[in-house]
């Protein structure tokens, strides 16, 4: 059930400075599955099945899937962008506008996508995820039930599938055994640390679960009022952030053991749940996005927040930072997206 | 975790008028359920559905927004041992709110095999599910001809009748009046506040089944609670008032049909051994303290023998009518609408499960009155 919001204790809401701030805005009419920067231009992937590239002001519009649009990913080298939709098909976007398809896998939902390194593609639906490895080759993993998250390992051509009472760590590149990863529940949502020691799932309840990839040792991160769907790792892999709360919640991961017995930093605390994390590409600072569509910048260091956009009463579903932490593109359930820029 | 329903309400969308009316269709193969849906899909009624079957299915039509997925039952982490949900169906729902605006409604199939609480649990468990989307009714679509049978050999037969606010007795041109008239006997005990629908294949107008919002409900306050009350529920009915079948309110055609008494101790012996007991309780204004408190005990104590619970409801110096529903050990209430003048403040509350003892659920809700 959904647990009664905590009352906003006066002394917790963060001092919220405005910063001037210029914002690009648009109002596309369908819920904005990930915004991000192709090549540095401004990418709104839509579950309408469109992807909206911006250039100048000017919004030019890219068909993925005749239908639905479920899931999108940007390549490591932020070069290409990859969308998953309701025809079981993935289809590579590039900057000038133009699509390839690059898999097509029959009558499945893929929503999920996830970019790996050297160029690796993985995305799942229903209980299968793929690897599109570097040479070209899809590969196939089998799940006996569906898979809730996909995630590359930091090197190594290495998928993690979150799924049922657990994960299962794939290697793409070679014949290896899986590396099976349990914890009862349904996981859904899957990332891996920047220095791919610890594998950290978001779950049905409230609560995330991580495992020491070494060992298979088990961290419990719990007391979220809300499920957590967003997961951000700040410059380093120090501290996970994380939504699902009434601030982003962050985990510190810069201790030989991770966060295990340690508090987490609450940052940017409001009466409503924060909906998206985004940590800034190379400053200690998060971009959270909340129910209400606002949109919260905090510093790690001293706790300071500044505001960058106003609520429109639409909850936020997108939020990410360009390669070089100057701009932030954005995109909320109810259609709203655009551009934030630091700079003014 | 039976939730305190005046919290959840205060604290959650639920009483947002946005919420995507679902209704889920259970049946056994052959029951008739693969023609309902077939003319769900076909038939014009106005409503764009977003239809989710069971992979194991039969249906014919390739609908735009037909969906199937295998049904992935999961204990939820909670310590609740009948928490389970439909982790597909959290994930299907997911995925269609990401194409808001291209439906207006959610259909359901499971298999014929399922236990209906998962699917109805899903959509009061999850949060996403639940801020978005709202049971709007439980179809159980039957099979006149083999129910008795199906009884006798399967629970879950028997837990999709009790669960069901709605009956479509299907095939009923295969089975004499007097084998109707049982079968309906049969029903009623397991299930007396459900609406029965006589149908040969399948031939309903679809707005009794679709987009019931509160409707069926209602039914709980039209039946006759000295009916209700004072009966053993392990057993059936002994006499032959046609209002147990017919309720002047029922909504449903009255074919003419014998009363005649069979032997139907055969019936009766599956569905005692089947436990399910129906329990119904009226009071006038309650106190909201002291129900809620009693509601959330009792569901705690008691929530695995609970299949459904339903109830209208005045809360003293509340102007709304209060109405509650439940499965298991998750309860949810809302905000209906205003007592309309003249009409009495009346609390129905309704218990279908397995083992309930009628006289303490009676003490204890008596002890809610205002």
């Amino acid at each position: 059930m959904p647990p009664a919001p905590p009352e906003p204790a006066a002394s917790r809401v963060a001092t919220v400075s405005k910063v001037r701030v210029a914002v690009a805005e648009h109002a596309l009419g369908a819920y904005v599955i990930a915004a991000e920067f192709l090549a540095g231009r401004p990418a709104f992937a839509l579950g309408d099945g469109t992807v909206r590239l911006e250039l100048g002001g000017v919004l030019e519009t890219v068909r993925t899937h005749p239908t639905a649009l479920l899931a999108a990913a940007l390549s490591q080298d932020g070069a290409t962008l990859y969308a998953g939709g309701d025809d079981g098909r993935l289809v590579a976007v590039h900057p000038d506008g133009t699509t390839e398809e690059r898999a097509a896998v029959g009558r499945i939902w893929i929503d999920q996508v996830a970019t790996g390194p050297n160029g690796a593609i993985g995305f799942a639906g229903g209980r299968n995820a793929w690897v599109i490895r570097p040479d070209g080759v899809l590969k196939t993993f089998a799940h006996p039930r569906s898979v809730g998250g996909v995630a590359f390992a930091p090197k190594g051509l290495r998928l993690a599938v979150a799924r049922y009472d657990g994960a299962t760590l794939w290697w793409a590149g070679t014949e290896a055994p899986a590396q099976q990863l349990e914890w009862k529940g349904m996981h859904a949502g899957i990332t891996w640390s920047p220095d791919g020691k610890f594998l950290v799932t978001a779950m049905q309840e409230n609560a995330l679960h991580g495992w020491r990839v070494a060992d298979g040792r088990h961290m419990r991160m719990t007391g979220y009022p809300a499920k957590v769907r967003s997961l951000s790792w700040s410059p380093k892999g120090r501290f996970l952030a994380s939504a699902g709360a009434n601030a982003a919640v962050l985990w510190p991961f810069h201790y030989k053991d991770g966060p295990m017995g340690r508090p987490p930093l609450e940052l940017g605390y409001r009466d409503v749940f924060a909906t998206r994390v985004a940590c800034h590409p190379e400053d200690d600072v998060v971009a959270i996005g909340y129910i209400d569509g606002a949109i919260d910048a905090a510093r790690i260091e001293d706790a300071a927040v500044v505001r960058l956009r106003e609520p429109d009463g639409s909850p936020l579903s997108a939020l990410a930072w360009d390669a070089e932490g100057g701009r932030l593109a954005f995109g909320g359930e109810g259609g709203a997206a655009g551009v934030i820029d630091l700079a003014g | 975790m039976a939730a305190n329903p005046a919290t959840a309400t205060a604290a959650s969308p639920a009483a947002s008028p946005a919420r995507i009316p679902v209704t889920v269709l259970t049946g056994f193969l052959g029951s008739g359920k693969t023609t309902l849906l077939n003319r769900i899909l076909t038939e014009d009624h106005g409503k764009r559905y977003a239809v989710i079957v069971n992979e194991f299915g039969e249906v014919g039509i390739d609908a735009d927004l037909l969906v199937d997925t295998d049904e992935e039952v999961f204990e939820m982490n909670n310590g609740c041992i009948c928490c389970t949900v439909r982790g597909d169906l959290i994930r299907t729902v997911e995925n269609l709110l990401k194409r808001k605006g291209a439906f207006d409604a959610i259909l359901v199939e499971t298999t014929g095999l399922a236990d209906p609480a998962p699917v109805a649990q899903t959509f009061f468990m999850d949060d996403t599910v639940r801020a978005a989307a709202a049971l709007d009714s439980v179809v159980a679509v039957a099979d006149a001809k083999h129910l008795a049978l199906r009884f006798a050999d399967s629970k879950e037969a028997v837990d999709q009748i009790a669960f069901a606010d709605a009956i479509l007795l299907n095939k009923t041109d295969l089975v004499t009046p007097a084998e109707l008239a049982e079968i309906e006997r049969a029903i009623r005990a397991i299930n007396p506040f459900a609406t029965i629908h006589r149908t040969e294949r399948c031939a309903i107008a679809l707005d009794k089944v679709l987009d019931r919002g509160s409707f069926d409900l209602e039914r709980i306050l039209t039946l006759d609670p000295e009916f209700l009350h004072g009966e053993d529920h392990h057993h059936d009915h002994d006499h032959d008032d046609p209002n147990h079948v017919h309720g002047p309110d029922c909504g449903h055609d009255h074919h003419d049909h014998d009363h005649h008494h069979h032997d139907d101790h055969h019936h009766h012996d599956h569905v005692a051994a089947a436990g399910i007991t129906s329990v119904s309780l009226t009071a006038g204004d309650l106190d909201p303290d002291r129900f809620f408190a009693w509601i959330g005990r009792i569901t705690q104590e008691q929530g695995p023998n609970i299949l459904r619970l339903k109830g209208i409801l005045a809360l003293k110096n509340d102007e709304d009518r209060y109405v509650l529903q439940g499965v298991h050990m998750i309860v949810e209430g809302d905000h209906q609408r205003p007592f309309k003048p003249g009409e009495p403040r009346l609390s129905r509350l309704v218990f279908i499960g397995r083992d309930l003892d009628p006289k303490a659920l009676e003490a204890g809700f008596a002890a809610c009155a205002a």
